[in-house]
C-alpha cells in the first residue's frame, strides 16, 4: 500500500468523523476521539463496522485498545489493509 | 488525572447525562409482596421490570426445595467445585439440563454472566475469531475480551451483514465462533436463527446461542428459540441463565460436543469461583421442572405479552419488532425516557429505564418485562396508563 492510500484513509476517516460528531472541533491526526470528539464506545464500534465495509477489511474491536487519536485509528486501518 | 479522579469524571458525566435521573438506577425495593408487586418508598407498585417471565419467584415447590437444601447441606459450598467438590445437586442439575436439551454434556456456572464468560473464553483464544451480533449482552462482550480472540461485530439481526463479514475472514472461518441470542434484552427481538444456522454450516463455523431471555418463554417445553425454530441440533453450544425464568441465580452451557467437559479444567470463570449454594441449586431444579411442564404458564405469559404489546403499538409507541415478554418503548432522548419512567412510577408501575450507550442507536428505552403471574387486570391497568401518558407527554 502506498503513501497516497494512507492519505486516502486519513481523509475518509476525517470526513466521516466530522459528520459523525457534528462538532466545531477541527479534526487533525492528533485529535483525541474520546476527549475531543466525544465518541462514545458504541459510536466507535459502529464506526469500525463502517470502516470495515469501506475498505473491505476485518478490524477486531479489541485492536482498539491502543487507539486514542485519529492518527492511531488510521494507522490501525492502514496496517490491516496493507496485510490483507 | 489520577485513578480516583478518573472515576469522579465518569460520575460527573453520568449525572450530567440525566441530572434528575440518578434515583432511577438501583432503585431501593423495600419489600417484595409477590411475583408482581413490591413496595418502593411508600408506594405499592406493579413490577414490570424484573425478567421474572414465568412468575415463579414465590412458587411453593421452589421455596420448599431451597428450605430443605439449607437444612440438609447448609448455606454455602464455601469454595469452587474444583477444590471443594461437586455436591449431588450440582451434578443432578447438570444431568437435568442435559436431558432437557437432549444433549450429552452440561456445565452449571455460578452466574449467567459467568456462563458466557466461561464458555466463550474456554472455546476460543488468541488467534481465533468471534463473530458477534452488535447488540450482544455485556457478558458476551466480556467473555470475548477475556478470551483474547479477535472480535468482529455484525449488524444486529442482519444475516446478510454477517455473511459479508464471514466472507472477509477467508480461511479464518475454521476457527470462528458465531454468537447470537434467542431474545435480545433491549428490544425483545429474536435472532434470525435459521439464516444464522445456514451460514454457520456453509462456512463451517461453530455457533453459540445465548437463551438467557428465551428459556422458558419460547418453544413447547420452554427450551427457547432452538425449540421454536426446530433447530436444537444445529446449535453447537447453548448458554443461559437461572436468574430470569428460573428465578434464582446461576447459568449453564449445554452441548453435544464432548469437548464441553474440558472447559471445567481450562475455564477460569468456572474454576476460580465458589459454586452455587445448595439452596440455589435446589430451587433451580424445582423451577426447571415447573418450566418444562409449564405450557400453561407460557400460554398466560404470551396472552399478557400480546395484550400489552398490541395496546402500546396501537397507541403509537415505537416498539421492538417482535411481541414478547420484553416490551420496550423507544424514545429519542434520556429526558423523555426519564419523564415517562417517573410518571409511570407515580402511577405505581415500576419498569426499567435504559439510556445510551446501553440502548441501541443512541435512543433511550422504557422497558417492560411481562410475566405469567400478571393478571389480566394488571396488564390492562399498565396499558391504560401508558395510553394516558402517551397523550399527556406527546
Amino acid at each position: 500500500m502506498t503513501e497516497s492510500n494512507y492519505d486516502e484513509i486519513m481523509q475518509v476517516l476525517c470526513d466521516r468523523l466530522s459528520s459523525l460528531t457534528n462538532s466545531n472541533v477541527q479534526i487533525t491526526p492528533e485529535t483525541n476521539l474520546i476527549s475531543q470528539l466525544s465518541i462514545d464506545s458504541i459510536k466507535l464500534l459502529n464506526l469500525i463496522m463502517e470502516i470495515e465495509d469501506t475498505f473491505d477489511v476485518s478490524i477486531p474491536i479489541n485492536a482498539l485498545t491502543d487507539v486514542q487519536t485519529v492518527r492511531e485509528l488510521v494507522d490501525l486501518v492502514y496496517k490491516i489493509k496493507s496485510a490483507s | 488525572m489520577n485513578l480516583l479522579e478518573k472515576i469522579d469524571a465518569a460520575a460527573t458525566a453520568r449525572i450530567a447525562l440525566l441530572p434528575n435521573g440518578v434515583g432511577a438506577f438501583g432503585i431501593p425495593i423495600e419489600e417484595v409482596y409477590s411475583a408482581t408487586e413490591a413496595r418502593i418508598g411508600d408506594r405499592r407498585v406493579l413490577l414490570l421490570g424484573t425478567n421474572n417471565y414465568l412468575g415463579l419467584t414465590f412458587a411453593p415447590e421452589c421455596i420448599q426445595a431451597a428450605h430443605e437444601a439449607i437444612d440438609k447441606e447448609g448455606t454455602g459450598t464455601t469454595g469452587s467445585r474444583m477444590a471443594n467438590g461437586s455436591y449431588f445437586g450440582h451434578r443432578a442439575l447438570e444431568r437435568e439440563f442435559a436431558d432437557f436439551y437432549q444433549c450429552s454434556s452440561s456445565i452449571v456456572f455460578t452466574t449467567g454472566y459467568q456462563a458466557n464468560l466461561g464458555t466463550i473464553s474456554g472455546l476460543v483464544g488468541p488467534g481465533d475469531t468471534v463473530l458477534i451480533d452488535g447488540d450482544s449482552h455485556a457478558s458476551i462482550y466480556d467473555g470475548c475480551i477475556l478470551s483474547g480472540a479477535d472480535i468482529i461485530r455484525f449488524k444486529h439481526n442482519d444475516a446478510a451483514d454477517m455473511e459479508k463479514r464471514l466472507r472477509r475472514l477467508g480461511n479464518r472461518v475454521e476457527t470462528t465462533l458465531i454468537i447470537a441470542e434467542g431474545i435480545y434484552s433491549m428490544l425483545g427481538d429474536q435472532a434470525p436463527l435459521a439464516e444464522i444456522v445456514r451460514l454457520k454450516n456453509q462456512y463451517g463455523c461453530i455457533l453459540l446461542l445465548d437463551e438467557a431471555h428465551s428459556l422458558g418463554v419460547l418453544g413447547e417445553t420452554g427450551q427457547g428459540l432452538v425449540e421454536k425454530t426446530g433447530l436444537l441440533k444445529e446449535v453447537d453450544f447453548i448458554t443461559g441463565t437461572f436468574s430470569k425464568s428460573l428465578c434464582s441465580i446461576g447459568g449453564f452451557c449445554v452441548s453435544n460436543h464432548p469437548q464441553l467437559e474440558q472447559l471445567r479444567y481450562i475455564s477460569h470463570p468456572y474454576i476460580f469461583t465458589a459454586s452455587p449454594s445448595p439452596a440455589t441449586i435446589a430451587s433451580t431444579r424445582a423451577a426447571l421442572e415447573l418450566l418444562r411442564n409449564g405450557s400453561h404458564l407460557r400460554k398466560q405469559l404470551w396472552n399478557n405479552c400480546t395484550q400489552l404489546y398490541s395496546t402500546l403499538k396501537e397507541v403509537g409507541y415505537e416498539l421492538g419488532p417482535d411481541p414478547g415478554p420484553v416490551i420496550a418503548a423507544v424514545v429519542d432522548t434520556p429526558q423523555q425516557a426519564l419523564l415517562l419512567w417517573q410518571r409511570l412510577l407515580e402511577h405505581n408501575i415500576y419498569v426499567n429505564l435504559i439510556l445510551p450507550p446501553a440502548a441501541p442507536e443512541g435512543k433511550s428505552l422504557v422497558r417492560c418485562s411481562v410475566n405469567a403471574a400478571h393478571t389480566r387486570d394488571q396488564i390492562q391497568y399498565v396499558g391504560d396508563t401508558f395510553t394516558k401518558l402517551f397523550k399527556e407527554l406527546n
